[in-house]
């Protein structure tokens, strides 16, 4: 499966970028929060001073038993203890609900910056990208970028405070035992690294087993009904077997090491504190002079803040380890996420476009807004600033035009077409002969490497794709409809047609009949693509959808290949109504989907080997006449 | 649901009990250490000897040992009960898809299917696994907790009677709040993911229309939609960590100022120094026991949702069972159809079938023709028992089709679908479906009569050529004829060809037929096209109609009083043939 081959990328660059971009989204709201978490942090370890404080004035009233004078000096220090908290509740709060808001609202602009920049990318990259993959970025990848900013970065900002201020208190009653804590401190993340970075090792694995698993049952699903017609039912839950042990395999592995880390580092903890107890009570009866910012001595009221200061330092600790786990995979997930919206997107240096035009008092055509019937390319001359409109009309040439997907590898080989208006064009030849390629340069899906193609004269690479595509109406054997009604679905072709209008372009190509007849008619809604209609069907809609666009020019790739002769008879009137008056290009096997056609190109290893009109290729006996008569086949 | 799910632990028993116990143990020893700990601070604070405190350091860093230990394997039989778990339930699906009959199939869309298969697995891996490390820990933390609270602190452990409650009420109400939220935010999430699916398959359409901005804007609509019931939901949530962090100082607070009178006014008699840090100890245990408890409890509805659609698959029955006793032989490959009706469910108002009476003999080849919708494939489908008919009867080799056993009657009967699929793996390894011990002079002998020899040699891997997923690597009609080879090594007594040779042009179509009848004269053949020339030599043409046989009858005679027939018959003929 492609999940193998994505090795994910593991780099502090994508780290670094995310965080810029969520700065860059909220600049006033993560810095708020910042502060916020820091607080909190502190107001987390401050405790600790309050504790020793409070044991002393104990001690020092221990013997009296008087709590009436120890309360003078308790109450106080307990009253700034809570203030301390209520603040810290605060702090709390305003950066949770903050932070709620802003991973969502980061999440969503991530999405509509990836989804918007997957719009513009050119049909290559769709050609050349699996959708599986395409679609983890959305799933998987934003996932790892979600628990990085609700919890990892969090998590490391407050742990990674709450340490520095531990260590600060630490320092400001003893140096010597600090110095312990500080080597217990290492081991924890010795283990952390060796334990975290094999769980983070497997964790990427396991990725990569569930991307295989998912391939393979994807693959099955797809055939289930071949996989019964065979009885194949226990082969395939054998293969399925091993794939889904080595799954089983690597997730174990993962979970395992993060399950282990937990509680590894907190006993390490424990023990840890009874180090420091110990050292402490052979300090405290050695006598060793103590080193401290406070300068105090050595005491029992320092000891027991020491205690729980250690507890708090391995708890805090064991938080960040947790983390390593989410940050590892984030920065894989957010290195995916970037090369995706790295992407070049699509090339568009077209600056002609498509214009409505009014014809004036002169007889001469002036851009309006209304929206006339009419339309003229709006070509601006750079050399002197004129602007001249060009009718529009669906007049094609493709000039002595070669193509290669990939360098060296031709595929069309000094193509040259001529479409007049009204003119239908079609293309025959084997599989992989360049049709459906020609089409892809008309409407520049592809850009072409050689050779020339203008529509009205105009060289396509001087329009605007935008609306050189708007004037071509686009009918693909794979027909691919949208969650919505029928009637969403025609009107996709203009966003402003009526409901009349759709109607008629579902009357013109033939697909009125069978949309009445559904149990909502119109409304009827699609889902899955189309499953719940059969694939005529489909092809019928689609039809539809580019009758209502009401292009000049027309581009059939294979779109009636799905609908029976018999009802293609039918269409075909209907069909024929709707290319009345417009240049069509078709692609068809059948050769009785393309007989009519004013020129008929005969494609072979990208070239086109003969042209003519049906009769004319009869009459000269070559390779159509030899397809027609059933000598050859096409592939 | 549960117990469904339960069934899917079995191995892996073990595991998860070794993980309880571990857990148990680790939770008990947690318990202690604040406790001897609190006896080491008071042993230092009373400047007990050397050895004193040494022995119980010693004592407390062994526990640590042990609870370390406890928690690491813990951790390691936890995840192999998970994964193991886990496994189980993707084998269990799994195996139930292959069980299901087409009834069953047409229910389940196949990409619902893989996602019950990874990333609702998944989820319930991971709320199985939080079930075991923290159902039983949390709770026994929790009661210990406040056991040894209340022994060590006496009236302070007072403090959770205010503490506890008030966190419990808390996540108790967020947890009902956020779940509702996080289930229509996730069914959202869904349709979204769906529509991004959708967008990138129809790019050349978005492309083709000029749509990207349209798509831009739906987009972000709709993500928007998400970001706001999103963030409600994690808003929600979020509150957690305030009541949470409230309860502590609040513990801290009321432990300080009671504790410290405590000791000041008891003398140290009732309570000690070390005691208050324990008590601060136990609170937080407490508070984080219950923490776990409200995390379980969100985790687990959220996940329910999950393993609700794994138990739809698995509570799924195949609507096709065998028989008792059930029949292994097929006697001859004669077909009959008694009165025969069919809907594909209970609820459709219309027939897809209605009043199909046929007799088929054995050996014969039959071709039907009608069109789209006219339930062709619906009709051979009933013939290898793939559904069963509404009403009457489908006899092959003059039995029942519901008395054979599905595997011995699917053998003789070997039908090459409309939608077909080759699988990823070479070409021999795609044609052994037919036959696994196939050798491969038997291979290139059904692959010459179905003209798919010729090609293949020309491949440089010849039959080890590998075949993608999907079979994008061979055209259309590759494809078919090796589907055809494929069906044939079964060497059945019946061959269906749902409308296979639509992509093969005239002349290897009528190879084909003529290898069938040279090669496997005893054999029934039934043949749907859409080409007449396809049927025309049929010993009987059937002409489907709306679900109705409109006629039937040899070439010739349905040419002279069939009209649908005639007018099809002209359609492709008048421009010459139908040539493809």
């Amino acid at each position: 499966m492609s999940k193998l081959e994505m090795r994910p990328q593991v780099s502090f660059a994508s780290l670094k970028r995310t965080v810029k971009m969520l700065f860059k989204f909220y600049p006033v709201l993560v810095p708020v929060t910042i502060l916020c978490t820091l607080f909190s942090a502190v107001a987390s370890s401050i405790p600790a001073i309050f504790v020793q404080n409070v044991i002393t004035i104990i001690e020092k009233w221990y013997e009296s038993g008087d709590w009436d004078a120890a309360s003078k000096e308790i109450i106080p220090k307990i009253t700034l203890l809570i203030t301390f908290y209520v603040l810290s509740i605060i702090a709390i709060t305003v950066q949770t609900q903050l932070m709620a808001y802003m991973t969502q609202g980061f999440l969503s602009k991530m999405r509509c910056a990836m989804f918007d920049g997957m719009q513009d990318l050119p049909i290559r990259y769709f050609d050349t990208h699996k959708h599986g993959d395409i679609m983890s970025y959305y799933t998987n990848d934003i996932d790892t970028l979600r628990q990085l900013i609700s919890q990892a970065l969090p998590s490391l900002i407050q742990s990674g405070a709450i340490v520095l201020c531990v260590f600060a208190i630490m320092l400001y009653y003893s140096l010597w035992m600090t110095l312990v804590v500080i080597l217990g401190i290492f081991l924890m993340m010795f283990v952390s690294k060796k334990i975290g970075g094999g769980s983070a090792k497997f964790f990427i694995r396991q990725q990569a087993s569930i991307g295989k698993e998912e391939g393979y049952v994807q693959e099955i699903m797809n055939g289930q009904k071949v996989v019964k017609v065979f009885n194949h039912e226990a082969e395939c839950t054998e293969d399925f077997d091993k794939i889904n042990e080595a799954l089983f395999e690597d997730s174990y592995r993962a979970h395992a090491y993060a399950n282990a880390l937990g509680p590894i580092i907190m006993n390490i903890g424990n023990i840890l504190y009874v180090v420091i107890a110990m050292a402490g009570g052979i300090f405290m009866l050695s006598n060793i002079k103590n080193i401290s910012i406070s300068g105090l001595p050595l005491s029992i009221a320092i000891i027991v803040p020491f205690l729980n200061m250690t507890k708090q330092f391995t708890g805090n600790i064991n938080q960040l380890s947790q983390q390593i786990n989410a940050v590892v995979m984030a920065m894989a997930g957010a290195n995916r996420i970037f090369s995706l919206m790295d992407e070049q997107p699509e090339a568009d240096d077209g600056y002609v476009t498509l214009v409505n035009v009014k014809t004036d008092k002169n007889g001469e055509l002036v851009e309006t807004s209304q929206h006339t019937k009419n339309w003229a390319w709006k070509h601006p001359h750079t050399a002197d600033g004129s602007v001249t409109y060009t009718p529009l009309r669906g007049d094609v040439e493709m000039n002595e035009v070669d193509f290669a997907y990939e360098e060296g590898k031709d595929v069309l080989h000094d193509v040259s077409v001529y479409a007049r208006p009204g003119q239908k064009v079609a293309f025959v030849g084997a599989t992989g002969a360049g049709k459906t390629t020609i089409t892809n340069l008309i409407n520049r899906f592809y850009d072409i490497a050689d050779g020339k193609i203008r529509y009205d004269g105009i060289n396509i690479n001087k329009i605007k794709k935008q609306d050189l595509r708007r004037s071509l109406g686009l009918v693909l054997q794979e027909t691919n409809l949208f969650t919505g009604t029928v009637m969403d679905n025609i009107r996709y072709g203009r966003l402003d047609a009526t409901d009349e209008e759709c109607i008629e372009a579902a009357k013109l190509a033939g697909a009125d009949d069978f949309i009445t007849r559904l149990p909502e008619g119109y409304n009827t809604p699609l889902s899955n693509n189309g499953s719940n209609f059969s694939q005529g069907q489909r092809q019928l809609i689609a039809i539809a959808r580019a009758a209502v666009a009401d292009p000049p020019v027309m581009i059939l790739d294979e779109a009636t290949s799905s609908i029976d002769t018999r009802t293609e008879a039918i269409v075909q009137k209907g069909m024929d109504k709707l290319m009345e008056g417009r240049t069509v290009f078709v692609i068809a096997h059948r050769l009785s989907t393309v007989m009519n056609s004013d020129v008929i190109m005969v494609l072979d290893h990208g070239r086109i080997i003969e042209r003519g009109s049906h009769d004319q290729l009869i009459a000269a006996k070559g390779t159509y006449y030899q397809l027609y008569t059933g000598a050859f086949e096409l592939e | 649901m549960i117990k469904q799910l339960a069934k899917c632990v079995r191995e892996y028993k073990k595991p998860t009990i070794i993980t309880l116990l571990f857990i148990i143990g680790e939770a008990v020893i947690e318990i202690f250490i604040p406790f001897i700990t609190a006896n080491l601070v008071n042993d230092i604070k009373a400047g007990a000897a050397m050895k004193e405190i040494v022995v119980t350091g010693i004592f407390l860093a062994v526990l640590a040992l042990i609870s370390l230990t406890f928690g690491g394997a813990a951790g390691f039989s936890c995840a192999k009960a998970s994964a193991g778990f886990a496994k189980n339930v993707r084998k269990d699906v799994f195996s139930k898809v292959q069980t299901f009959s087409f009834g069953n199939i047409d229910k389940f869309s196949s990409s619902s299917l893989v996602t019950r298969l990874t990333t609702d697995v998944t989820n319930v891996q991971m709320s199985y696994m939080m079930i075991i490390r923290t159902a039983v820990r949390s709770p026994i933390m929790l009661v210990f907790a406040i056991i040894m609270a209340y022994i060590m602190g006496g009236m302070l452990a007072g403090t959770f009677v205010v503490v506890v409650p008030i966190l419990a009420v808390g996540l108790f109400i967020i947890s009902r709040k956020a779940m509702p939220a996080f289930r229509r935010v996730f069914r959202k999430y869904d349709r979204l993911n769906e529509s991004i699916e959708e967008n990138v398959r129809a790019m050349r359409v978005v492309k083709g229309f000029s749509r990207e901005q349209y798509e831009k804007e739906n987009f972000s609509r709709a993500a928007e939609d998400i970001r706001k019931d999103f963030t409600k939901a994690e808003r929600i949530v979020a509150l957690n960590t305030p009541i949470m962090q409230f309860c502590v100082y609040f513990n801290m607070a009321f432990v300080l100022l009671v504790g410290s009178k405590m000791i000041i006014s008891g003398k140290g008699e009732t309570i000690d120094v070390g005691q208050i840090s324990a008590m601060i100890t136990y609170g937080m245990q407490i508070l984080i026991s219950l923490m776990m408890l409200s995390m379980i409890y969100v985790i687990i509805t959220i996940s329910a949702e999950s393993a609700k659609r794994i138990c739809e698959v698995l509570s799924e029955e195949s609507d096709l069972t065998d028989p008792e006793n059930a029949i292994t032989e097929v006697r001859d490959g004669s077909i009959e159809f008694r009165n025969v009706s069919f809907k594909y469910s209970e609820k459709a108002k219309r027939f897809a079938l209605a009043d199909i009476d046929l007799k088929i003999e054995s050996g014969m080849t039959v071709g039907i023709i009608g069109g789209t919708g006219s339930s062709k494939s619906t009709l051979v489908q009933l013939i290898p028992r793939l559904y069963d008919a509404t009403e009457g009867e489908v006899l092959v080799g003059g039995v029942n089709v519901k008395e054979y056993s599905l595997e011995k009657l699917r053998d003789s009967v070997a039908m090459v679908l409309q939608k077909n699929v080759l699988f990823s793996g070479t070409i021999a390894d795609n044609l052994r479906w037919g036959n696994k011990d196939a050798t491969l002079e038997e291979i290139q002998a059904v692959c010459k009569i179905a003209q798919a020899d010729e090609f293949v040699q020309s491949f440089p891997d010849g039959y080890d050529s590998m075949i993608e997923q999907g079979g994008t690597n061979v055209s259309g009609g590759q494809k078919q004829r090796l589907c055809i080879a494929r069906a044939m090594l079964k060497k059945p007594k019946i061959l269906i060809l749902d409308d296979s040779t639509s992509a093969v042009d005239t002349k290897t179509d009528a190879l084909i037929r003529a290898g069938f009848k040279t090669y496997i004269p005893e054999t029934t053949k039934i043949i749907i096209a859409q080409r007449i020339a396809s049927v025309q030599d049929s010993d009987l043409i059937i002409v489907l109609d709306n679900g109705r046989i409109a006629d039937m009858g040899t070439h010739e005679e349905l040419l002279e009083r069939s009209d649908i027939y005639r007018e099809v018959y002209e359609q492709q003929t008048s421009g010459g043939d139908d040539h493809e």
